[in-house]
């Protein structure tokens, strides 16, 4: 079972499908691998590169009273979505590429009532279990897990493998199932931008830093002789 | 009244450094707006460092005796105190941990939350969060539309400041959610390779996923035995985590925080989760084949180009140079 937010498949989600994939293969007995999205129309293409790495089907939540959902309506919406579907795992990125990291899965896992854990590098099913390994604060944590859970992995779990050419064009044969927040039972008070308890107001500029130098390294020779110059130059040596 | 909970993190007898800032801020932000910081602590040794939060402004201290190092006992023992007491805002220094609870805690309460904040100022008697977005290109202002408003810190974005003073220590039981008794630490902080010193260095020649394999860090160990005196070898998160260079080379989200004179980054992309632990560095070089790789953003020299053709001559240059 997996999420993605994006148009197109976000890399890091393509270490959690590798994930369901190696414990389906690592003979596990595994009913089917679900892809689940929430986005606008273009995030289809994010569940056809899904299944054809590997999912069995997919699901894609849109609908115009979700856009502009702060990360906790977000994964309220998306929990109900997965609520359907009554999955024994919930696997995620460790990030989105708008930099949501580490969040989405907590409130999930909230949402579903399971226990969850972020940035697994290491996941092993042992019956009802899971044995994960993770880097927190202090060093590496092992963590024994209960399922149902939800659990974001890092990317250091797996090498993601290349779908075959094969793969991509049945991709498309794949059962997708189109929702909207009426069919997941989504309270849509709680989505959307304006709905949102995270209220995005003005941006702004940073403080800007001086570009730096930049060297294209043509000649090699010269490109070091110039950063030995410049390390020099501030007494670096 | 409008009090700041701050999440307290606390391991083998010392509080976090990031959550030591996010009391000091708390208590900064709580006078502007007529509350009190408070803080809570979870889990054994609690107790014995619970007392001295109120060096930083804490003016109570709430120690929950639930189990430590995750984050489901966490939110359960803050939820019981946010919905029993006159909360506003909940604070969180940098850290893993805190990004999994403040989450949590949002979904539980109905709250808004706001991460990888850098700044928190008070406007019109609220508080208002900043944070970086697009790779840093921008500062968004978050407002909160709920009656808590979560606030999560981006590494060392909070001072840590002693205003002195003394916090009441009360003691508060935990009524543990289902899915918290479902998760249980095996091991805690496993230190993984070698026991090496990198935050006294002044020059620290780090490397990333650009070296390829864990053998392109010899690349770097001869870099920065040509510099000789106090330099040492620094890592990513992602390298660590595949096992080419030690733990306690880590900078980053979960690792070190240093400050070198010198700071040359190899094969490092520069993603946020890195730059926090290294970007007050004197000087930033960075040597990458991307030349779109943020890292590039933020070095005062980059070299776009190979780093297996560069590092060795680099090397040898130095070497040259010091004679």
């Amino acid at each position: 079972m997996d999420r993605s937010g994006e148009k197109n498949l976000n890399p890091y989600d393509t270490h959690a499908i590798e994930a369901a994939m190696q414990i389906k293969e690592g003979g596990v007995a595994v009913d089917e691998i679900v892809a689940v999205t929430m986005g606008p129309e273009s995030a289809v293409r994010a569940l056809h590169k899904a299944v054809s790495l590997g999912a069995d089907r997919s699901v894609h939540l849109t609908d115009p009273a979700v856009a502009g959902s702060d990360v906790a309506a977000t994964g309220y919406a998306l929990a109900q979505t997965l609520k359907r579907e009554n999955p024994d795992l919930v696997l995620l990125g460790q990030q989105s590429d708008d930099g949501e990291c580490y969040t989405i899965g907590a409130v999930v896992a909230e949402h579903l009532g399971a226990p969850s854990l972020t940035q697994v590098i290491k996941l092993d099913v042992e019956g009802e279990t899971l044995v994960c390994e993770r880097q927190a604060e202090y060093g590496y944590d092992t963590v024994e897990v209960g399922l149902p859970a939800v659990i974001s992995v890092g990317d250091a779990i797996n090498e993601p493998r290349y779908p075959s050419l094969k793969a991509i064009m049945g991709a498309k044969k794949k059962p997708l199932d189109t929702v909207a927040t009426g069919d997941v039972d989504i309270d849509t008070s709680k989505v959307g931008a304006d709905n949102s308890a995270a209220q995005w107001t003005a941006a702004k500029a940073p403080p800007q830093k001086a570009a730096g130098t930049i060297i294209e390294d043509e000649d090699t020779a010269e490109t070091v002789e110039k950063i030995v110059a410049w390390l020099d130059e501030r007494k670096l040596i | 009244m409008a009090n700041i909970l701050v999440y307290a993190l606390h391991y083998e007898g010392a509080v976090n450094k990031n959550s030591l800032g996010a009391v000091s801020e708390a208590a900064k932000l709580a006078g502007e707006l007529g509350g009190e910081a408070h803080a809570i602590l979870i889990g054994d040794g609690a107790a014995d460092v619970a007392g001295s939060l109120g060096a930083y402004g804490a003016k109570k201290v709430f120690v929950a005796d639930a189990p430590a190092g995750l984050a489901g006992p966490a939110i359960d023992a803050m939820a019981g105190v946010l919905n029993g007491g006159d909360y506003k805002y909940v604070l969180f220094g940098g850290g893993l941990l805190g990004f999994e609870i403040g989450a949590g805690l949002a979904a539980r309460l109905g709250a808004g939350v706001a991460m990888e904040v850098t700044a928190v100022t008070v406007q019109g008697g609220e508080l208002v969060a900043e944070r970086p977005i697009l790779g840093d290109s921008s500062i968004s202002e978050i407002k909160f539309r709920s009656d808590i408003g979560i606030i999560i810190g981006r590494l060392n974005a909070f001072e840590i400041k002693q205003s002195g003073g003394d916090a009441a220590v009360e003691n508060v039981s935990v009524e543990l959610s289902a899915q918290a008794g479902k998760a249980t630490l095996r091991t805690r902080g496993e230190q993984r390779g070698a026991d090496v010193d990198i935050e006294g260095a002044d020059v620290l020649v780090a490397g990333g996923r650009g070296l390829g394999k864990a053998e392109g860090f010899d690349l770097c160990d001869q870099l920065a035995a040509a510099f000789g005196g106090n330099s040492a070898v620094a890592a990513t998160r992602a390298v660590v985590d595949a096992g080419w260079y030690p733990y306690a080379a880590q900078i980053g989200q979960t690792g070190k925080t240093v400050a070198p004179k010198l700071y040359l980054a190899a094969g490092i992309s520069g993603a946020i989760q890195h730059k926090v632990g290294m970007q007050s560095s004197e000087n930033i070089v960075a040597i990458n084949k991307d030349a779109n790789a943020p890292i590039f953003e933020f070095s005062d020299l980059g070299i776009v180009g190979d780093l297996n053709k560069i590092l060795p001559k680099l090397t040898e240059a130095i070497k040259a140079k010091k004679g």
